[in-house]
């Protein structure tokens, strides 16, 4: 592997460095892939793989739009593992405040194609009996999903392979620049363009970068099917990732195929340590026992965290790094995708290779830019 | 203390000593405790609780370890799909 | 379902965490020096696996007399209860059918046992094939075994004691069979004389399985059946055997429970919890004796359980009479050990359509593709259902030499409100961020 040369190495075999490995070969180049465990250990096994648009700014819409077209293309070529269900979102709304926010969203995505339904708090209960009653209503966005986000970025990494790329596992990278990745053990692979998709840990590669550790907590139930047929989330969830300090839990479960309950979420900054904090499991799982009394009794069979990268401005990086101030060129970024790395990363794979390869992208790219954070980060 | 009990084993009755558990009750008439992923019979395997292939439904509640649980008068077992 | 009835006693000076000879041992001790004990275990009665169901004859054995001492020195048993995670030092999380509590101690003695090894093979998932402890506890809860054929296979002394058991019961044998070489076995015959109370025991054995055939060398090939176990192909002196039966015993010896020693943060070496002389572990007032500081049996579970449950109560110097005694003891351990060590044969037992993961149905063809224990867990979900790698952690820990992950809470299958209701007065692990960050 000493003194290997490609056109780029990928740092991170996620979801979204498998995305963008697999999009690069498919253009024609030679790319290698690094990561310093297996395949989707990061955020990647620890993310619940929703798919869903999201409408924090118009930014992060176009981003997520874009992508959730690209996984339903690609759904026809999924593996039975990836375990895709378009099972729909439900946005849920406990009093009328929330009522109109579900309006508000329901105009935003209206207005820009995308397929939405606003339920009464009857209908609600229709679609999801196992919801308190109470309940004013909510928004089902129907052309979210979910999937199985390990075997997901596997398949990727396995088709870009197939054509080519090579893939370099349990391989800890000590150093990246000028156009070199270098191994701790001390293997250097040249490549024209490094792409540091690290995720929680890209700042440990490319010092200066803005990207913190959000950790949050899942739980996974024994198998209950038919319990659950949509994800749900509460509208709260917005006022949970919005924030950019503090702890917070929401709302949000979803069914998976086997019928196990996945039950999430929760935020924390400047928590480093993986192990299960005790005080957020508490409040993540009385949310949800309040929205659905029903958990309560269930079996829950595994807990785990993950760290979520996090941007000041809540969009990712996705382009040439503007950290380094000597003039390396070598850098791309593709990293710092929140909660969102699922959904978003077949769109990052595109607007990266784009960049790349000097193509014009089918959305704007300056918002992702990370020479945007020249400029003062925008709060939407 | 040699009384005998009757318990329900997806709906035909069973009569056993007391003191028997649930998951010797399902051994006794044949029946799987549980269908897996797959789609194949299971039965009790390591008999102290925690290999979970003993898994049946009692009174609609999922997922008990059938040999952790002493037959009681009247219980409806079935077959954990 | 809610928080347990406040009546029971739940605070104790000494909390002992499994009912088997060593727990038994600690907590009879620990209270008989004054101190206020609880002894807990999943199980309806106490006795753990060896001692399930003892004495089943009235006679005056080891077990009764413990269980009376336990009776007798004031111990509250709680039975029926799991522990499943730790909320806070000093405080355990437990739970029963009928509700969740909070258990608080000054000294932790985790006495949990041991599990039996299963590996897999064509077949071992049919109804009727179960462990060798596995049969002989569901025949000690009501199972009847009387004319029905029962071929024992696998690894260990309790193979033998099943066996015995079994046919005592009743049971037809038409084999034992044994992985373990015949040399090995001559050597470990010819040790027990080091322990005179084996010979007995092994003379006692010997005249229980009288015309009972034992093989050595001899292990499991496949099982056969349509809904439940028909007949059993067993290797013998380099050939196959078919054996129609009713039931096969088959375990491969036994395997430390260290989950809950492991979540508390316990040193653990070789897959056993490290202990020093008088069974502490690394963690501060945290004990931990009997099996899951290695395999050793019950004389050496009883001598541990006796060191730990005095040094718990602060009276560690009664337990040096013991120091020697455990010493001749883990001499045994060691044997028990070399004996019945498995061989290699047994990794070429799974065919590819072979079920290794029992509660995800994760084939043995589909988890080759993996290097590690963790990517197969990511990538098949082998060890994710909810024994949590209790039955397929070891199998493929012998069959890919994978070692296994950290643990995390809860290590029981847990109910969500049991989890939600953890102490409130718990605050976060790290300070709060104020905003422009």
């Amino acid at each position: 592997m000493s003194n290997a040369t490609y056109d780029v190495v990928v740092v991170g075999a996620g979801i979204v460095g498998a995305a963008c490995a697999d999009e690069l070969v498919r253009r024609g180049l030679r790319v290698a892939v690094v990561d310093r465990d297996v395949i989707g250990s990061g955020a990647t096994a620890a993310g619940m793989g929703h798919i869903v648009v999201m409408d924090d700014s118009d930014s992060q819409f176009a981003l997520t739009r874009y992508s959730q077209q690209l996984w339903q293309e690609l759904r026809p070529e999924l593996p039975d593992d990836v375990e895709y269900e378009q099972c729909g979102t439900i946005w849920v709304a406990t009093d009328e405040e929330e009522m109109i926010e579900v309006r508000r969203k329901r105009d935003y995505y209206g207005q820009r194609g995308v397929a939405t339904e606003v339920l009464d708090a009857q209908s609600l209960q229709a679609m999801e009996p196992n919801l308190r009653l109470g309940m004013a209503g909510g928004l089902l966005v129907p052309e979210d999903g979910v999937l199985y986000p390990p075997c997901a970025a596997r398949f990727l990494m396995e088709r870009a392979q197939q054509r080519g790329a090579k893939l370099h596992l349990d391989s800890p990278v000590a150093q990246i620049g000028m156009g070199q990745v270098r191994l701790t053990d001390g293997t250097e692979i040249s490549a024209g363009i490094i792409v540091n998709a690290a995720g929680a840990w890209a700042a440990d590669l490319t010092p200066g970068l803005e990207i913190k550790k959000r950790k949050g907590h899942l739980v996974i139930t024994d198998r209950y099917p038919r319990f659950l047929r949509h994800q749900l989330v509460e509208l709260g969830y917005l006022k949970s990732a919005h924030s950019v300090s503090g702890d917070s839990v929401a709302f949000n479960v979803q069914p998976r195929r086997t019928g196990q309950i996945l039950i999430g979420s929760s935020r924390q900054y400047g928590a480093e340590h993986k192990e299960v904090d005790n005080a957020m499991l508490v409040r993540m799982l009385q949310r949800a026992q309040e929205y659905m009394p029903g958990l309560a009794q269930m079996s829950t069979v595994r807990t785990w965290t993950g760290f979520r990268a996090a941007t000041p401005d809540k969009l990712p990086l996705i382009g040439p790094s503007t950290a380094d101030t000597t003039g390396d060129k070598s850098i791309y970024l593709a990293t710092g995708h929140e909660g969102l790395g699922i959904t978003t990363s077949l769109a990052t794979a595109r607007l990266l290779a784009d960049q790349i390869t000097g193509t014009k992208s089918d959305i704007p790219v300056e918002p992702y830019l990370p020479a945007r954070s020249a400029k003062e980060y925008a709060h939407a | 203390m040699h009384s005998q009990v009757t318990v329900r084993v997806n709906g035909a009755p069973v009569v056993v000593p007391s003191g028997t558990t649930i998951a010797v009750a399902m051994v006794l008439v044949g029946q799987p405790c549980r269908t897996s992923v797959s789609g194949e019979p299971r039965g009790p395997l390591c008999g102290m609780g925690i290999c979970f292939e003993c898994r049946v439904v009692i009174g609609g509640i999922p997922h008990c370890r059938s040999c952790q649980v002493l037959c009681e008068q009247g219980m409806e077992v079935t077959t954990e799909k | 379902m809610k928080q347990m009835n406040k009546e029971v006693q739940r605070r104790f000076d000494v909390l002992v965490i499994g009912g088997g000879p060593a727990g038994m041992a600690a907590a009879a001790r620990a209270a008989e020096c004054g101190a206020r004990v609880g002894i807990v275990d999943d199980n309806f009665r106490l006795g753990g696996q060896i001692w399930r169901g003892e004495p089943d004859d009235g006679q005056k054995t080891d077990a009764s007399r413990w269980a009376e001492r336990v009776r007798a020195s004031g111990v509250t048993a709680l039975c029926g209860l799991r522990v499943v995670h730790q909320p806070e030092s000093g405080v355990l999380l437990a739970e029963n059918l009928d509700g969740f509590c909070e258990l608080t101690y000054e000294k932790l003695v985790l006495v949990t046992g041991a599990r039996e090894r299963f590996l897999p093979f064509p077949g071992w998932t049919l109804p009727n094939v179960m462990g060798a402890g596995g049969l002989q506890a569901m025949v000690k809860c009501g199972l009847p075994i009387r004319g029905k054929r029962v071929v024992v296979a696998g690894t260990g002394p309790l193979l033998l004691a099943v066996a015995a058991y079994l046919r005592k019961h009743g049971a037809e044998i038409p084999v034992i069979c044994e992985q373990a070489s015949w040399r090995d076995l001559a050597g470990f015959g010819l040790a027990l004389f080091r322990w005179p109370g084996k010979i007995l025991q092994g003379l006692q054995l010997k005249r229980n399985l009288a015309g009972v055939p034992f093989a050595a060398n001899s292990w499991p090939l496949a099982a056969q059946g349509r809904q439940t176990l028909e007949s059993m192909t067993i290797s013998h002196a380099g050939k196959a055997e078919n054996i129609p039966c009713d039931y096969l015993a088959c375990g491969f010896h036994l395997v430390p429970n260290i989950e809950l020693p492991s979540l508390l943060g316990c040193a653990v070496a070789n897959g056993c919890v490290q202990v020093d002389d008088f069974q502490r572990t690394t963690v501060p007032h945290v004990f931990c004796a009997g099996e899951p500081t290695g395999i050793g049996g019950v004389e050496l579970s009883l001598i541990e359980g006796q060191i730990a449950g005095l040094a718990a109560a602060g009276h560690a110097s009664e337990a040096q009479a013991l120091l020697d005694e455990r010493r001749k003891a883990l001499r045994f351990a060691r044997l028990l050990d070399h004996t019945f060590r498995l061989r290699s044969e047994l990794r070429s037992l799974p065919s590819s359509e072979t079920m290794v993961c029992r509660c995800e149905d994760v084939s043995y063809s589909h988890l080759l593709q993996h290097s590690s224990w963790r990517a197969a867990k990511l990538h098949t979900r082998c060890g994710m259902g909810p024994c949590q790698g209790r039955v397929c952690g070891p199998a493929t820990q012998f069959l890919f030499k994978w070692n296994p992950d950290s643990v995390r809470p809860p290590v029981f299958p847990v109910r969500v409100e049991t989890l939600a209701a953890m102490a409130s007065q718990l605050q976060p692990q790290h300070s709060e961020v104020t905003g422009g960050q």
